[in-house]
């Protein structure tokens, strides 16, 4: 693959962390007023993304990992979801209150997104060539020749074989990869400086996944933005990423450059997510595993929300809940020691049970 | 086949057709499995691990006969599965039973969970319902729900304890095998680690043998004996896992590997990574030759025109592959 040089790309080919941020993310609050009652999917959530940094945010579903990113954007629907409190400072702008017209610059302009299934994101009824330049004549309008040269010319970026023909292709044409590779395309159009995957690879088989990890690493050190990669995949973050945010309902509650995290997590939940992991030699043992469910978001946390699944929670995780508190390069959000969470010795899970033991209680 | 072979596969296809316009024309079939030979040892795990359309799943339907095979045979415990007169048959099926990937769409949403699980009593044993109950309160116990459970609806459990309904009604028969089809890929990591620790637990208890297919790599070194790899229809290489993992022989098998990220930073900065271009082709018109020669990194001419005849390279360890030569005996 030989693709076209990019125009303002910077030569940088390995990105250092900034003294100023891209995006600061401070106390960002959403919840969803459903028939239930209210969800409170994040909850105060504060975190940097510095130029041309890789941050990756894993957790389970329901972590609140893609409404944290939505709601940067304000993609989230309003009714039910509602951005209660917070702000999210972009190019010296808060975007959760600059006006929609204003916003809408930003959405798919400087900021590039990216949906998980790329089988549902993509319009069936219009080539793909078109809603590339769809894209452009928002945001960057040119010629109708420049910009169908511009899109051609991006398809070739991501590596499709073929593009020119591509271009008048409909989504349904082309495989999950290739489709996947458009929707970078369309995101990567508008040269953004941020770049929110959401989940990009989940819906992807391995080979396809690491052709779309070697893509976004060389794209990355080529055109130099900022990425958010939102995944649950522990592997694919440790081979991606610069710095990891461990997300637990809906709240940080770690923070930690990617090989730090993985040599010692420091959050019991972290921990007791990298060790239930198999490893090489892991048969004829038990995987460690973290008993019970992911917590009932429906009330305002007022303890950790990990207490009822902690083996080391004690009186104050069930009645405060931990701020997240940075201990010397990372920031972690635990009572254990003193806020600073768990020492060198790691967590006691215990005699792992799984089957007939386990399981919290709630269904 | 061993003595203690509870499963043979032997030149098993599975062809689905493909027709065309009002009178349904056959125009051509996806060679969805496409000549598949392994056995399984009682009280084993065997691993099926491969990209989707790579035909695992209809391997697995296959073998239950919930698909009619094309060509070949399946023999369970002796017996050959396609011989069977309808009604012997269904004498065989609470022998064999299925856990599904979606435990979401698995389970009826207006049964209760009594329901679900004694569904497969009262279909094939003559119970009162006061034994049957007494059983489901058994099973509930042995996959770690509580008795108070079978009143309830699925809607009402989260997918890891949903899935240890579907497993309960797996065995509510003493099956003798179970084929798993993918059934940790819906839960979220810290929950996969239960359902598998669930699941071993029990084949150590029941002795239970299991087909477990899946395409996390890691997942099946855990807990499978024997892993087979596949590509669109076909096995490429199957061996006892140690031997998979630790000497890949088929190029196939070194690049799913590479291409699978390891979850440790320090690793993932340093190995080499094979990979692959491009996408697995269609199975309704595989490459000629070895059907993974388009993508191969080390494919030669050979590899294009003249499909490889499976060869062992140690004892238990086979491969499909024209550039690994059968060890000088």
């Amino acid at each position: 693959m030989t693709p076209p040089t990019m125009t303002e790309a910077p030569p940088s080919d390995a990105p250092t962390a900034g003294a100023t941020p891209a995006l600061s993310v401070r106390n960002l609050t959403t919840r969803f007023h459903t028939q239930d009652g209210t969800v409170h999917a994040v909850n105060g959530v504060s975190f940097d993304l510095s130029d041309g940094e890789v941050l990756g945010v894993v957790g389970e579903s329901g972590s609140g990992k893609s409404v944290t990113m939505m709601s940067l954007l304000r993609l989230i629907p309003s009714p039910p979801g509602d951005i209660a409190a917070g702000e999210a400072v972009f190019g010296g702008e808060d975007l959760l209150a600059m006006d929609l017209d204003d916003l809408r610059a930003v959405r798919g302009g400087k900021v590039g997104f990216i949906f998980q299934d790329p089988m549902t994101s993509l319009n069936p009824v219009v080539t793909v060539g078109r809603q590339i330049v769809e894209s452009l004549e928002v945001h960057d309008p040119g010629s109708k020749k420049a910009m169908w040269a511009r899109a051609l010319e991006l398809l070739q970026l991501v590596g499709i074989p073929a593009a020119e023909d591509r271009l008048r292709c409909y989504p349904h044409e082309l495989s999950g990869g290739m489709r996947q590779r458009v929707m970078i395309a369309i995101a990567l159009a508008c040269n953004p400086q941020v770049l929110v995957a959401d989940e990009p690879t989940t819906a992807l088989d391995v080979t396809i996944q690491a052709q779309i990890l070697e893509l976004v690493k060389e794209l990355r050190s080529k055109l130099g933005m900022a990425v958010i990669w939102i995944t649950h995949d522990l592997g694919v973050v440790a081979g991606l990423v610069d710095r990891v945010l461990v997300m637990y309902g809906g709240q940080i509650v770690e923070d930690a450059p990617v090989a730090e995290l993985y040599a010692q997590p420091r959050h019991p939940y972290a921990h007791g997510l990298l060790a239930s992991l198999p490893s090489a030699n892991s048969r004829g043992t038990r995987l460690v595993n973290i008993l019970g469910q992911p917590p009932d978001l429906r009330s305002e946390p007022d303890s950790c929300s990990f207490a009822p699944r902690c083996p080391h929670a004690f009186d104050r995780c069930h009645s405060e809940n931990p701020v997240l508190t940075d201990v010397g390069g990372r920031s972690v959000a635990c009572w254990l020691d003193d806020g600073r969470g768990l020492g060198a010795e790691g967590a006691d899970w215990g005699e792992p049970v799984g089957g007939a033991s386990a399981e919290g209680e709630d269904a | 086949m061993g003595t203690d072979t509870l499963v043979s596969v032997r030149d098993l296809k599975k062809h689905f057709p493909v027709t065309k316009g009002a009178l349904r024309r056959k125009v051509g079939a996806v060679r969805a499995v496409d000549g598949v030979s392994f056995d399984i040892e009682r009280g084993q795990t065997l691993g099926l691990v491969g990209e989707s359309g790579s035909g695992k799943s209809t391997i697995g339907r296959t073998l239950l006969r919930l698909e009619e095979p094309t060509e070949g045979t399946v023999h369970f415990d002796g017996v050959d599965l396609g011989g069977l007169s309808p009604g012997d048959l269904r004498k065989t099926r609470p022998r064999m039973q299925m856990v599904f990937q979606d435990p979401h769409a698995c389970l009826n949403p207006r049964m209760t969970v009594s329901s679900i699980i004694g569904e497969p009593l009262v279909e094939h044993e003559s119970m009162s319902s006061k034994e049957r109950n007494a059983r489901v309160e058994e099973l509930l116990g042995l996959v770690g729900l509580k008795a108070e459970h079978a009143n309830r609806y699925p809607h009402e459990f989260s997918g890891g304890q949903r899935q240890r309904i579907g497993i309960a009604r797996a065995i509510a028969l003493n099956p003798d095998l179970i084929v798993c089809d993918e059934p940790i890929a819906a839960l979220d990591v810290s929950i996969q680690a239960q359902v598998v620790n669930l699941m071993e637990e029990l084949q150590d208890l029941l002795g239970l043998t299991y087909l477990f297919i899946s395409h996390d790599l890691g997942m099946v070194r855990h807990i499978a004996d024997r892993v087979a790899v596949m590509y669109l229809g076909r096995i490429m290489e199957l061996a006892d896992v140690d031997a998979l993992y630790e000497d890949p022989r088929h190029p196939y098998t070194r690049a799913l590997q590479s291409s699978a990220p390891v979850p440790d930073p320090v690793v993932e900065a340093t190995r080499e990574k094979i990979v692959l271009e491009g996408d697995i082709p269609s199975p309704s018109n595989p490459p000629s030759g070895c059907v993974f020669s388009t993508r191969c990194p080390e494919a030669v001419d050979r590899c294009r025109s003249e499909v490889p005849v499976w060869r062992e390279v140690s004892p238990g360890h086979g491969v499909a592959c024209h550039l690994v030569d059968a060890p000088a005996s």
